[in-house]
């Protein structure tokens, strides 16, 4: 079986500092598979410089690897032929944080929804095209008529965030990549655009990638977790399991910091160590990580799989199994099995 | 630096640091001025943690600025006061106002990207900030005190001589409150201090900005729109909706049981850790400053309007010793 789209052993570094001579990692030795015919919403989890955006930008195809293999459907993403690409295109869509920059404000809002149409033949007249773009406005909440033929500067960021998910809902695609698609608008709507992106997946069978620095959300819309700290995989799994028990010290100092409303001041008393710390070998978490041990400062922890559903990249659990290099799809897959079990042979 | 004030914070018998009576600020715009902020009335007490929370377009940031005197055109103060213990401030004459801020009532910005000079190290940038206040310090008792504050808001001692490029996000929002708490405010007013962070860091720069607000003794408006901040870090929370404060409440209050049907959705539009299938939005958009529905401005979106709510707009009412709301139902 064939995944719709994989990195295999990827690595992107970036050149920086004076002449390019500082070389900075964005994502280590990175493997990954999203499978189209077992669709599921992932989540991708870290901080700034985490590599999520960098993960995101990989899978689109906008930057090559530096090292390792970027497929879809079995061939080199980069090396794909006119067809294929339309292909790619077609299948593989992209929703962006920033609603105000993908737009642009000389043509009207329907521009970005009459193109795809157009490119991909998805309607066989132009009244089919038009009802078939009412009909996408319509299944993320919005009322065509309040939104067709008006200017980018004419809407709200919500709208225009919705606008996106109805154009990526037009082409029927198998994958969409969601990079913080909620970050920019406020609170009240997030739940709205969230629950459109829920409701594709759940009605048409699309795999969603849910890049994300809010946990909360995350937990909300996705059935696995991937949580990334600077550059490699902490943890992987099983979303309710990863949230309500962490097992990746980073993890735990992640969820603890979230601001919840259900209690008042319960902020752990105890400090939070440094912001950054030093690329040294060994963990990278550990010159902040309450349970540092020497060993940590000395090898890097592989990914334990310490469930059927779930591995995390610290020496705590090192009596569990090391998952196979490249395998942490595994886990993320492991738990649609046990949600609808397959009928024993 | 120890102010081991005996009153928990937050009293409100003890005379308010800040009082804003009555404020409304207006934009001028072509069809007409729009108010942004609507007849706001709210104390502070000394100590006290004072949250302002909204969707974008709410005014709360206004408010914030309008504290200070800091409305550029064609944004206007229309009246009402602002009270610092026993001075008015639309009184003051420009120089005097100047002079207060920074001194009195400090700003930590939302970008502190922004907001620190790019050509100019951290430490000359306090030293700026005290010169221009009438510091006068020797080279080495400058040198001490700005050692002194960046300790305070836990950054090394050589981050003076850096610029801010070389700093984090989170240690630029620190140099930000060193230089707010220089010439220890009475009031800090922190604007969306840490929006722009991630959660880990937005937790050790809320607590540093928690304690150096304890350590001088000062009062903090916190202006935001995470609910989950808010529980976390304030002692009263008031909400703004389309310029005016619908509802001001001691947080554990208006948290576990909010009055004004805006905050309770409010509230429960924040996703939930704890169990799943809590993903739910406030119906509707907010509503356009310069075309507000008749009566109470949320009534478009409220589940619990009436035809009552059309036609009259609900008066702020008093409903205890600290807490307001703005609804005929609550």
């Amino acid at each position: 079986m064939t995944a719709l789209l994989e990195l295999r052993d990827v690595t992107k570094t970036f050149a920086g500092g004076v002449l390019g001579r500082e070389r900075k990692v964005a994502l280590e030795r990175f493997s990954f598979a999203i499978d189209s015919d077992r669709p599921r919403v992932t989540a991708v989890v870290g901080e700034s410089g985490s590599g999520k955006t960098t993960l995101a930008r990989l899978l689109l195809g906008l930057v090559p690897p530096s090292t390792g293999e970027v497929l879809f459907k079995g061939c080199d993403l980069h090396g794909l032929n006119a067809a294929g690409r339309q292909d790619f295109r077609h299948h593989v869509q992209a929703i962006f944080q920033d609603p105000y920059e993908v737009y642009n404000p000389f043509y009207r809002v329907d521009h970005v929804l009459t193109t795809p149409v157009r490119k991909f033949r998805l309607a066989a007249s132009k009244s089919a095209g038009h009802a078939l773009i009412e009909q996408a406005l319509h299944a993320v909440g919005l009322q065509p008529g309040e939104i067709l033929g008006r200017y980018p500067h004419q809407l709200s960021g919500g709208q225009r965030q919705r606008i996106m998910v109805a154009r990526a809902l037009l082409l029927r695609p198998r994958l969409i990549v969601a990079d913080e698609p909620v970050s920019m608008v406020d609170a009240s709507l997030r739940a709205t655009i969230l629950g459109s992106l829920r409701k594709l997946h759940e009605e048409l069978g699309i795999s969603i990638l849910y890049i994300t620095h809010d946990l909360a959300t995350a937990y909300q819309v996705a059935d696995s977790i991937l949580v990334l700290y600077r550059a490699t995989v902490a943890e992987a799994g099983d979303v309710e399991h990863v949230v309500q028990a962490p097992q990746h010290p980073y993890t735990q100092l992640l969820i603890g910091s979230i601001p919840r409303v259900s209690t008042l001041r319960d902020w752990a008393a105890e400090p939070v160590q440094g912001e950054r710390d030093s690329t040294a070998t060994g963990c990278r978490f550990a010159d902040r990580c309450p349970a540092a041990m020497p060993r940590c400062r000395t090898a890097s922890p592989p990914l334990f799989q310490t469930a059927p559903n779930r591995a995390a990249a610290c020496f705590l659990y090192d009596g569990a199994p090391a998952l196979p290099e490249g395998k942490v799809a595994t886990v993320l897959s492991a738990e649609t099995a046990r949600q609808a079990p397959v009928p024993a042979a | 630096m120890s102010n081991a004030a005996p009153t928990p914070r937050g009293q409100s018998n003890a005379a308010p640091v800040l009082r804003v009576e009555g404020l409304r600020v207006a934009y001028d715009h072509a069809r007409g001025p729009v108010r942004a902020v609507d007849d706001v009335s709210f104390s502070l007490s000394p100590h006290e943690r004072f949250g302002l929370a909204g969707e974008s377009g709410s005014g709360k940031s206004t408010m914030a600025l309008s504290i200070l005197r800091m409305i550029k055109p064609p944004g206007r103060i229309e009246g009402g006061e602002v009270w610092l213990e026993d001075i008015e401030l639309s009184q003051l004459a420009p120089d005097a106002m100047r002079r207060l801020r920074l001194a009195g009532i400090a700003m930590v910005p939302q970008g502190s990207m922004n907001s620190l000079n790019p050509v100019v190290r951290i430490r000359d940038q306090i030293g700026d900030a005290l010169a221009d206040h009438g510091t006068k310090l020797s080279r080495r008792a400058l040198a001490a005190r700005v050692r002194d504050l960046l300790v305070d808001v836990g950054l090394p001692p050589e981050t003076g001589d850096k610029y801010q490029h070389e700093l984090s996000g989170g240690m630029k929002q620190r140099a930000c409150i060193a230089i707010a708490i220089c010439l220890r405010p009475k009031v800090i007013i922190a604007d969306e201090p840490t929006s722009a962070l991630d959660v880990v860091v937005q937790r050790q720069v809320m607590e540093t900005l928690g304690r150096v607000q304890a350590e001088l003794g000062a009062a903090v408006i916190l202006v935001g729109h995470d609910m989950g901040l808010m529980a976390q870090f304030v002692d009263r929370l008031g909400i703004m909706y389309a310029g005016r404060l619908v509802e001001v409440a001691p947080i554990g209050e208006i948290i576990t049981a909010p009055r004004h049907p805006y905050t309770r959705l409010l509230i429960e539009s924040l996703p939930s850790l704890e169990k799943k299938g809590g993903l739910r939005g406030i119906p509707g958009l907010a509503p356009l400053l310069r075309d507000l529905p008749s009566g109470c401005a949320f009534h478009p979106r409220c589940p619990r309007a009436e035809a009552r709510c059309r036609l009259e707009k609900p008066a702020v009412r008093p409903i205890g010793p600290d807490a307001t709301v703005a609804c005929h139902f609550a």
